[in-house]
């Protein structure tokens, strides 16, 4: 091989690991990302069933249902809107009414919103940060009462995601 | 020293005055250490250069101090400090108090400091027959690393702020941090990111001096494989860590914190692989030097990800915005700085030769190709939601589905080359020749393969091509050490012998790639994992996988400093009583939250899980039980690897280290 030849290799075989990666990794992100989005959103903007979506909110009072096999459903709030979901496995030990949750999943055509994995605040001082922020947004910050005060300034949150 | 009650006034409330002043001193031996001996090499006087090593023994002496400091005010209890507080009780046990040093953000970053002056104190020690110039450099960049993170310290992060009216009690340690495995977990992780500071250091050197060769690798190459060693074990701890603690039963969740850890892991294995080749063949100079760069730049992005705040993740504690711009600067300054500095002065390097493409060094080029790909994929994920936050507001999240799909097809690849590029030789390579060395441990890892396939038919498909792949990478090693060892016609002991006479190097490097099919089987094993979700009364059983678990009581019970509610369950294997897990949820004093404690037994290779998810009125309670087979393969894999790592190491030409070609210059006195 001459010289140029081998240069041409190298360069070569770079440049392909280097376009499949970048392939991989276009085509991989358009795929599989998920948005989040509050209950409002979800309501207004009109989302596909079967679209993968990241939902959260405070888990509303009242509305937490226990059934067979570790199935609940609870809805979804950000005290303007609501939605409802439904989840099979472990709640985090954090989850409870009033609490702020993040719920990865998908719509039903139902409407309800199926939950593949459910996030809550693993610590009694934090909450999950998109929660804070739609919660800020929603002008309802102050209506979470102390908790939320506190939280506010630690926005770092801490997961708890049961099954992987 | 100890003494019944805990206090806050006394003698030894000194100690705490003591160790801020050490830090000062520390700050200031740190900035001494930046601009000394780098403007003693710069104009080439040896009097200045000479205050490297003295100024980064005392650095490392006040550093240690401070943290010493730190860790009596724990163990004494001393709730005047407000760190003590607010991360410490009085009634946690010993080791604890001690771990809840680094528990916290405050006590991490004096840890993290105190590893690079650490280090910055060792090269200065070994360093005693390096060319005095690298040196000088070498230390003055370690020097300004720790002048920053000092800075940061004390200005943001000062672990020795007092509280008055000091409280009677601590607020207790996060119980989800009190556990042996994260106790150890951040000192290995941040020996081996800080440790990548060296390389840093090395590359900033070599790129003011403008001067580079094999003889830089072969300083540089001890010191990264150290820092690899640990940063492997490092993130095996913090996995097996998360998989017991958090009751999730994964190993491995693509976490934005876990791939903070495993981005430099990747751009450091693809550096100890690169320095290789510029140790023996002189080449990829330039490609090892942005490599150093990129190494500890990724393990301050990691740092940054993970003391700012800014991720949704398990780990972020730490949540203060004027910290994270603090850090984002540090990072500015040493990533912008470094990668500017490597513009500039890379093209006055010497450009190393060219090379075949079938040969030892090609197939490591190919090793650095897919390493550093399968990096940026994850750098991509990592960083993608949060740039697209702050560009646009928008809210994404990049999961495990994405990681899945693009980290395997650039790593399988490289793990299926893996056995070939060992067993190539250097400068020119013979393809068939190896296809004949690497026939039979070929035929094997595919006999293996068909073997499990074969005896678990109905099972997944991905478990027996990955146990072949696991076979492959472990034979393809034992291979090169045969084939190294072994001559036609030669006895037994005279292969072993020869085998005993290789260089450490081949068995470390043969013991890690081993290591690495080990945990690829545990990975692949995986697939034969079974879950159950269930409600059960006491006196209920339930199948899992190979056993039958039954509930035999709901208890309560009492620790140290928690209540628990405690679920036994009882593990059969037909009439066999295999054993008795007891996970439970736990509330901790101080903490009003519970948290789950999940049980773990181990059988053989393999282990039941089991984590208590409510429990319900009536003495009935949720449970997700785990049947794992081969799970502890994964963790076991990077420990050989790291032992791999550490082999290599102990080679002689790394002990030796005083190359003869360069000690010589007449300007350069050895000290």
């Amino acid at each position: 091989m001459t010289r140029k030849q081998r240069r041409l290799t190298l360069i070569g075989s770079a440049l392909a690991v280097l376009a499949v990666a970048a392939g991989l990794i276009l085509y991989n992100l358009t795929k599989t990302i998920t948005f989040f989005k509050t209950p409002t959103e979800l309501a207004e903007e009109g989302f596909k069933p079967g679209m993968r979506l990241r939902i959260g909110g405070l888990v509303k009072e009242g509305t937490l249902q226990r059934g067979p096999n570790q199935t609940v459903h609870f809805e979804v709030t950000d005290t303007n809107r609501s939605v409802p979901v439904t989840y099979q496995g472990l709640l985090p030990d954090l989850f409870r009414e009033g609490q702020g949750v993040v719920a990865d999943g998908a719509l039903q055509p139902s409407g309800e919103f199926k939950a593949d994995s459910v996030l809550a605040k693993h610590d009694e001082k934090y909450m999950p940060k998109e929660v804070a922020e739609a919660l800020k947004q929603q002008g309802m910050w102050q209506h979470t009462g102390d908790k939320a005060k506190e939280a506010a300034p630690n926005a770092a949150p801490a997961a708890a995601k049961p099954g992987a | 020293m100890r003494r019944p009650q805990p206090r806050s006034r006394g003698p030894d409330a000194m100690v705490v005055e003591v160790g801020h002043y050490a830090l000062v001193l520390a700050l200031a031996l740190s900035l001494v250490l930046t601009f000394i001996p780098a403007w003693g090499a710069h104009t080439r006087d040896s009097a200045l250069m000479g205050v490297a090593r003295p100024a980064a023994f005392a650095m490392l002496g006040f550093a240690a101090l401070a943290f010493l400091a730190l860790t009596i005010a724990y163990v004494d209890s001393d709730f005047s400090v407000l760190n003590v507080v607010q991360n410490s009780h009085s009634s946690k046990p010993l080791a604890y108090k001690i771990s809840g040093v680094w528990s916290n953000h405050e006590g991490s970053m004096l840890l993290w400091v105190t590893i690079l002056a650490l280090f910055a104190g060792l090269v200065a020690w070994r360093g005693a027959h390096m060319p005095q110039r690298l040196l000088a450099y070498v230390l003055s960049v370690q020097g300004a690393i720790a002048a920053a993170f000092f800075l940061f310290i004390l200005l943001t992060s000062n672990p020795f702020a007092r509280v008055m009216p000091a409280p009677f009690e601590g607020e207790g340690l996060n119980p989800i941090l009190q556990d042996p495995g994260l106790a150890i977990h951040p000192p290995l992780l941040y020996l081996g990111y800080v440790g990548f500071s060296v390389a840093f250091s090395f590359a900033v050197g070599a790129l003011l001096e403008g001067r580079i060769d094999a003889v830089w690798a072969r300083f540089v190459r001890p010191w990264t494989l150290l820092a690899w060693a640990f940063l492997t074990l490092g993130i095996a701890m913090g996995s097996y860590w998360a998989y017991y603690e958090l009751g999730w039963g994964g190993w491995w969740f693509w976490d934005p914190v876990e791939n903070a850890s495993l981005m430099p892991w990747l751009a450091g294995t693809a550096l100890i692989h690169s320095i290789v080749v510029m140790e023996k063949r002189d080449a990829l100079k330039v490609w090892t030097i942005l490599l150093s760069i990129l190494a500890f730049s990724l393990s301050l992005i990691g740092t940054f990800l993970v003391r700012s705040g800014v991720l949704t993740s398990v780990h972020s504690f730490a949540s203060d915005p004027t910290r994270g711009v603090f850090i984002l600067g540090i990072l500015i300054f040493f990533i912008g700085g470094g990668l500017t500095l490597f513009a500039w002065r890379a093209p006055v390097l010497r450009q190393g030769g060219l090379f075949a493409p079938i040969s030892r060094e090609g197939a490591l080029v190919l090793n650095n190709l897919f390493l550093s790909a399968a990096c940026a994929a994850v750098f991509i994920g990592t960083l993608y939601p949060l740039g697209l936050e702050a560009l646009t507001g928008g809210k994404i999240s990049v999961g495990a589905p994405f990681f899945e799909a693009t980290f395997l097809p650039l790593t399988v690849p490289l793990l299926l080359l893996v056995p070939v590029g060992q067993s190539l030789a250097w400068k020119r390579g013979d393809l068939l020749g190896v296809a004949q060395r690497l026939a039979a441990a070929f035929a094997l890892a595919l006999a293996g393969a068909i073997v499990v396939f074969a005896v678990t038919r109905r099972g997944p498909v991905a478990a027996p091509l990955g146990i072949g792949l696991g076979l492959w990478l472990i034979l393809g090693s034992a291979s090169e050490i045969f084939n190294r060892s072994h001559r036609a016609g030669a006895s037994l002991a005279v292969v072993l012998r020869r085998a005993a006479g290789l260089p450490r190097s081949a068995w470390g490097t043969a013991l890690a790639h081993a290591g690495l099919g080990v945990t690829v089987i545990g990975i692949a094993a995986t697939a034969w994992g079974v879950e159950r979700l269930a409600t059960m009364k006491a006196g209920e059983s339930l199948d899992l996988g190979p056993y039958q678990v039954t509930l035999e009581a709901v208890v309560p019970r009492n620790g140290p400093d928690y209540r628990e509610t405690a679920a036994l369950l009882a593990i059969r294997d037909g009439d066999r009583l295999v054993g008795r897990v007891e996970p439970g949820k736990r509330t901790f004093t101080g903490r009003s939250m519970p948290t789950s404690e999940a049980g773990l037994l181990t059988v053989g290779l393999g282990q039941v899980y089991a984590s208590v998810a409510e429990i319900e009125a009536g003495g009935s309670v949720g449970v997700r039980l785990y049947w794992k087979p081969w799970v502890l393969f994964i963790w076991l894999g990077a420990v050989v690897m790291a032992a791999g790592g550490v082999l290599s190491l102990s080679d002689r030409r790394a002990r030796v280290g005083a190359p003869v070609r360069r000690a010589a210059p007449a300007a350069v006195p050895a000290e």
